[in-house]
């Protein structure tokens, strides 16, 4: 479902989601192993994916491309537990929630 | 010895002499009775912003807004004469609410020809005006002039829509003064690309504002954001403001920027090195026309190492404009004494690659991460400022702008009160 450069990130496909929503929860879900794992794949290839994104207009990629960049914010959102938190959850944050309500489509 | 040089009074809350310096009491975030007097006092006395008009773009495009605080709802719509007009969002027949779907208490939107209430079929036009009533010849000597939707204040300020319940509020532009007027001409059409956040909030409105309105807890509450030696350095230096500004009933705060691009890369989380931002945006610019020559009521202290201002429009906007030009709004909606629906919006203009969408989901993420602990804390202090063990508080020279807002507050429900008598 991605790129063929990108092969590599196949087996994180499941981390190719729609809605920041769905992002969070998957992270909330996850254990720090699966997003250390999913970081440690796609971290290193962040910057050739800018790279290659970039030879399309934003709202004209192909759907492989457009996977890519939806991974690429998974990637964005589990950075948090894995560069700082070392936890799923945002520390101290308790029951508190904030829902991404209206967000930019791609 | 301070690092930005204070007014000459010696402080920035003695340059207003009126605030006094001593402890503040919290009574006004507890007290259900103060509660009730502010919403007559203040929300339904002044001018509310509601939304931007690109909610509204087109002819017939709408949307509602729940104000729990002024007991009513809204529906805001774009007329057939382009004019943007507010609507009590009540059927003139028996008073069924006129637009929702499904959950009567959920917001809505979307684009319509003509209002159609659920309950009888009474049709309004765009204008507010009864177009249609379900077997007229039944009713009595029914005008159907005399039964248009009942019309509330709105007026914009650059592409702001806001609301006033009392019709005899002075203008908007009157009553956004001073730094409105200095914030004329900043791009913000150019920044349409949003990312809407809501969370109900178990505290008092006020809070949620005396949060956002300093910044000496960010190096403590958000001490694990940063990597470990940035933490400790900031913990440390702790925070001062370049410039505090007050124009009654609004203030201002302006801040150091640092971060966009930051002076060490070393310092900040390798996501952000790699995607070139974080919580203060995008690192780099975007190319649009008005981020060179900035209004004149923006980095007020004319600083070398600006970053932000944010305004405190009250009763309960922030505004806070970011050097690298993008900027965000917070909403305080009080729903009880103790809870308020908070809504933040960030704005950008709409990206053009990949990359510059990547660099605004970081922003938006990170964003997210701060906010749920700013959250997660105001619980905590309303429900021990509920106890009263502590009623007075004291409060420093970074706090002006709660020590402002609560006395705003009280005098404005003190005027109401005193004229009520």
């Amino acid at each position: 479902m991605l790129p063929s450069e990108f092969a590599a990130l196949e087996p994180f496909s499941e981390w190719v989601l729609e809605s920041e929503r769905e992002r969070y929860s998957k992270r909330l879900a996850s254990s720090m192993e699966d997003m250390q794992a999913f970081y440690d794949a796609a971290f290193p290839l962040l910057e050739q994916a800018s790279d290659h994104l970039d030879k399309f207009l934003l709202t004209e990629l192909p759907e492989q491309e457009r996977n890519l960049l939806l991974l690429m914010f998974s990637l964005v959102n589990v950075s948090f537990p894995v560069e700082v938190w070392k936890q799923a959850r945002v520390p101290d944050s308790g029951a508190a929630y904030m829902d991404l309500v209206v967000e930019p489509k791609v | 010895m301070p690092h930005f040089t204070k007014p000459e009074a010696g402080s920035w809350t003695e340059n207003y002499p009126e605030l006094g310096t001593g402890p503040v009491n919290y009574e006004d975030s507890i007290d259900p009775a103060y509660y009730e007097a502010e919403k007559e006092a203040i929300f339904k006395k002044t001018w509310l912003n509601v939304g931007r008009v690109e909610q509204a773009s087109k002819v017939g495009s709408y949307f509602t807004k729940e104000l729990a605080v002024a007991d009513t709802s809204l529906v805001i719509v774009r007329g057939k004469d382009k004019e943007i007009r507010a609507f009590h969002n009540v059927c003139r027949h028996r008073g069924n609410k006129l637009v929702w779907n499904d959950y009567p208490g959920e917001e809505v939107k979307g684009t319509c020809r003509q209002f159609t209430c659920k309950y009888h079929a009474w049709r309004y036009s765009l204008d507010g005006d009864l177009t249609f009533v379900q077997q007229e010849q039944e009713f009595f000597d029914l005008d159907k002039a005399d039964y248009g939707l009942k019309l509330v204040r709105c007026e914009v300020w650059e592409g702001f829509i806001f609301v006033n319940l009392d019709p005899d509020a002075q203008p908007l532009k009157e009553y956004l003064g001073e730094f409105a007027k200095g914030l004329e001409g900043y791009p913000f059409h150019e920044m349409t690309e949003v990312f809407t956040y809501k969370a109900e909030i178990g505290s008092n409105w006020k809070l949620f504002i005396d949060a956002f309105a300093e910044f000496y807890h960010a190096p403590v509450l958000h001490m694990k954001q940063a990597v470990k030696d940035e933490a400790d350095k900031l913990f440390n230096v702790g925070y001062e403001a370049l410039h505090y500004e007050i124009h009654s009933p609004h203030s201002m705060i302006s801040s150091w920027g640092g971060m966009s691009p930051p002076k060490d890369l070393t310092i900040v989380k390798p996501i952000e090195r790699a995607l070139r931002s974080g919580l203060f945006g995008p690192w780099e610019a975007p190319d649009i026309e008005g981020l060179d020559n900035l209004p004149t009521g923006l980095n007020p202290g004319r600083h070398r190492a600006w970053g932000n201002d944010s305004f405190e429009f009250f009763p309960n906007m922030t505004l806070l404009i970011w050097k690298p030009g993008w900027y965000l709004t917070y909403h305080y909606w009080p729903t009880a004494v103790d809870k308020h629906i908070f809504e933040a919006n960030l704005y950008f203009v709409p990206a053009k690659t990949a990359r510059e969408r990547l660099k605004q989901e970081l922003a938006a993420v990170t964003f997210k991460e701060y906010a749920l602990q700013d959250g997660n804390t105001l619980e905590a202090t309303q429900t021990m400022l509920k106890s009263r063990v502590v009623t007075d508080f004291p409060l420093c020279d970074q706090e002006l702008l709660l020590r402002h807002l609560h006395k705003t507050v009280a005098d404005y429900v003190k005027e109401h009160t005193d004229a009520a008598q």
